[in-house]
């Protein structure tokens, strides 16, 4: 494997909730090109991980840059799915409509969308097989399927990096293999797709790079090389084993 | 009708349409205790503003009472950070102080200032038209028209420059800060806009009443409505509608304007929530009783499929082996029939073609969860709508 670029580097991370720690002293290089998992116990800071490399929360210390340059300055070449828990989805709007909001960034303030924005929101839903359902109200769509309209909003960023927190989470299997071909297709045209992760026993079927994180980060490395007992054990704290050959 | 009649009617509806903007966002952010929290503790701020202006509807005054709005939501916000206590608790803690020091302040300048706690509380509307814009002698009407006026514009220009960023950041804060779209800023903003709306309304109809002009419109067209523009609209006509409907409710009872205006905007939350098509009770009583039927003509037509054996299929026998009563296997059947879905040989039931075809499709329903399969039989089963 020749070197790559590195897609995202986080130097030194450390976040508090209320004055604890909820990750400490993380540095991780992710380099272009990876379809990586975070891996990690519950509390472990996996989504605060994401949410601090996409200035949703303030770190106490270090930084975080995205191709060299701050985050700020590359928002539009980052997209981020955030758990699907965390939006009301009783909200009046159509599937269409959220999908439409992934065309924001790029319009910038005040700034209306328009055609191109909506022929670009329509290609991202048939995409993930949603186009029929394009002028349904989001309550009306079922737990996979709003985590569809999630990523397609995502895909009408088309951007270079996608962060991803928890996209199999409460969806059926159909739904999960649909989200994982089109994140492997993500990988094909060399963008770099971070998901945190909660099977296990999918990551070396799913992803060819890993970061274990448990408040410190772990691990981070080529899924063949690092994702073994001795790992996972340092993680979770308990003797797992998981057959890696299958 | 007096032109004092028609000028109270236009101030009403321009209220009314002014606080329905902010409180569309308010209900949809789960916010209207907020409202609530404000058109309170604005009240030091008028008190003050007056000492200062000595005029009750100077716009200093206004932008003065509108921070003292702002201050609550700040205090709120730093007392629930905090993490001792909850936001809701935050919100009882806050308020009750920043009014009680308004209603000190006027009990000690009593005699001084032209401002009692009726007004305060229910508003003085029916005197609006007294106090009158003059220039050069010509009669502009009410100042308190113009001003609310000016808040209503001013709120209309900002929905329409800052839809998109007060849409998303209302229903994904998380994506709003990551696109570069600042939530602390939208949301400050929306509590400006909501401030300056209460103190530009607290006049007309007073600070317990102006919570109902804010929430309650919006609350009826939320159950009307899956989309944004539309709840807006709605909104917004709701509003206009009881504040006209109210006054005249007021003119024939005789009674105060702002507690009919409340009222009629109560009957109006009522009768939305009683009647609308699909969120209303009344059509989910509906829908459930449909849904009851049609799962059990399912468990119907499931049995018959599962079962050649004649025992089985009994016209009495269904009775005992379902367990249902005999009024629900009645009006099973009978639906089954209506559909052409059974036939009833010397009391033995069989399905025909068309029950097979619709037992297959659904069990494929039930298994696979997949819509595509059922977009036919949809339209006359409310149990396959999701």
């Amino acid at each position: 494997m020749t070197q790559k670029k590195i897609a995202v580097a986080i130097d030194d991370l450390t976040v508090a909730y209320n004055y604890k720690p909820v990750l400490w002293d993380i540095d991780l290089e992710i380099p272009e090109g990876v379809l990586m998992a975070i891996v990690g116990p519950n509390g472990a800071g996996k989504s605060t991980l994401l949410k601090s490399i996409l200035g949703i929360i303030e770190p106490v210390a270090g930084s975080v840059s995205v191709f060299e340059k701050s985050y700020e300055s590359q928002r539009k070449k980052v997209a981020y799915v955030p758990q699907k828990g965390s939006v009301d989805w009783d909200f009046p709007t159509t599937a269409l409509d959220v999908v439409m909001m992934g065309t924001y960034g790029s319009l910038g303030w005040i700034k209306r969308p328009g055609a191109k924005e909506k022929k670009a929101s329509l290609e991202a839903l048939e995409k993930v097989g949603m186009l029929a359902f394009r002028d349904r109200q989001i309550s009306q769509l079922s737990g996979g399927q709003q985590q569809r309209i999630f990523l397609a909003r995502a895909l009408v960023q088309n951007a270079e990096i996608y962060f991803m927190d928890e996209p199999f989470q409460g969806v059926d299997a159909t739904t999960e293999i649909a989200i994982i071909n089109i994140l492997k297709e993500l990988r094909k045209l060399g963008k770099t797709v971070v998901v945190v992760h909660h099977d296990l026993q999918t990551v070396p079927e799913y992803f060819d790079w890993v970061t274990f994180l448990n408040v410190k980060k772990i691990a981070t490395g080529p899924v063949k090389d690092i994702f073994n007992d001795d790992n996972l054990t340092k993680t979770y704290g308990i003797n797992y084993k998981v057959s890696l050959l299958q | 009708m007096t032109s004092a009649q028609i000028e109270i009617q236009i101030i009403a509806a321009l209220v009314a349409m002014a606080c329905a903007i902010p409180g569309v966002f308010l209900v949809l952010r789960k916010m209207a205790l907020i409202t609530d929290a404000i058109s309170h503790s604005i009240l030091p701020g008028i008190v003050i503003g007056f000492f200062i202006t000595q005029d009750l509807n100077s716009p200093w005054l206004i932008l003065l009472a509108s921070l003292t709005g702002v201050l609550t939501v700040f205090l709120v916000e730093r007392i629930q950070k905090s993490g001792l206590v909850k936001e809701d608790t935050a919100i009882g803690l806050v308020f009750p102080a920043l009014f009680s020091i308004g209603v000190l302040l006027i009990a000690k300048n009593a005699n001084d200032i032209h401002l009692d706690i009726d007004a305060v509380l229910l508003g003085e509307i029916a005197f609006a038209p007294f106090d009158r814009i003059f220039w050069n002698g010509i009669d502009f009407g009410p100042k308190s028209l113009w001003i609310i006026l000016s808040i209503l514009v001013v709120n209309l220009s900002l929905l329409l420059f800052f839809f998109k960023e007060l849409k998303l950041s209302t229903f994904d804060k998380g994506l709003s800060t990551a696109l570069g779209f600042s939530p602390v800023v939208v949301h400050y903003g929306l509590m400006t806009m909501a401030s300056v709306t209460t103190v530009g309304a607290f006049d007309a109809v007073g600070a317990i009443l102006v919570v109902a002009l804010m929430i309650a419109p919006a609350a009826a067209a939320y159950m009307l409505t899956n989309d944004l523009k539309k709840m807006l609209l709605l909104a917004v006509c709701f509003g206009a509608l009881s504040a006209i409907l109210g006054y005249w409710l007021a003119y024939f009872l005789d009674a105060s304007i702002a507690g009919s205006i409340t009222s009629v905007l109560g009957l109006v939350f009522l009768s939305v929530y009683l009647f609308a098509p699909h969120k209303g009770i009344l059509s989910i009583l509906y829908r459930n009783k449909q849904q009851q039927i049609e799962v059990s003509l399912i468990t119907f037509l499931l049995h018959l499929n599962n079962h050649d054996e004649k025992s089985e299929r009994h016209i009495k026998h269904l009775n005992e082996h379902i367990n249902w009563h005999k009024v629900k296997s009645k009006k099973v059947v009978e639906l089954a029939q209506k559909n052409n879905m059974i036939r009833i040989e010397n009391e033995y039931i069989s399905l025909t073609e068309k029950g097979k075809s619709f037992t297959d499709l659904a069990i494929n329903y039930i298994i696979t969860n997949d819509d595509s399969k059922i977009e036919s039989i949809k339209e006359d089963f409310f149990l396959f709508r999701g």
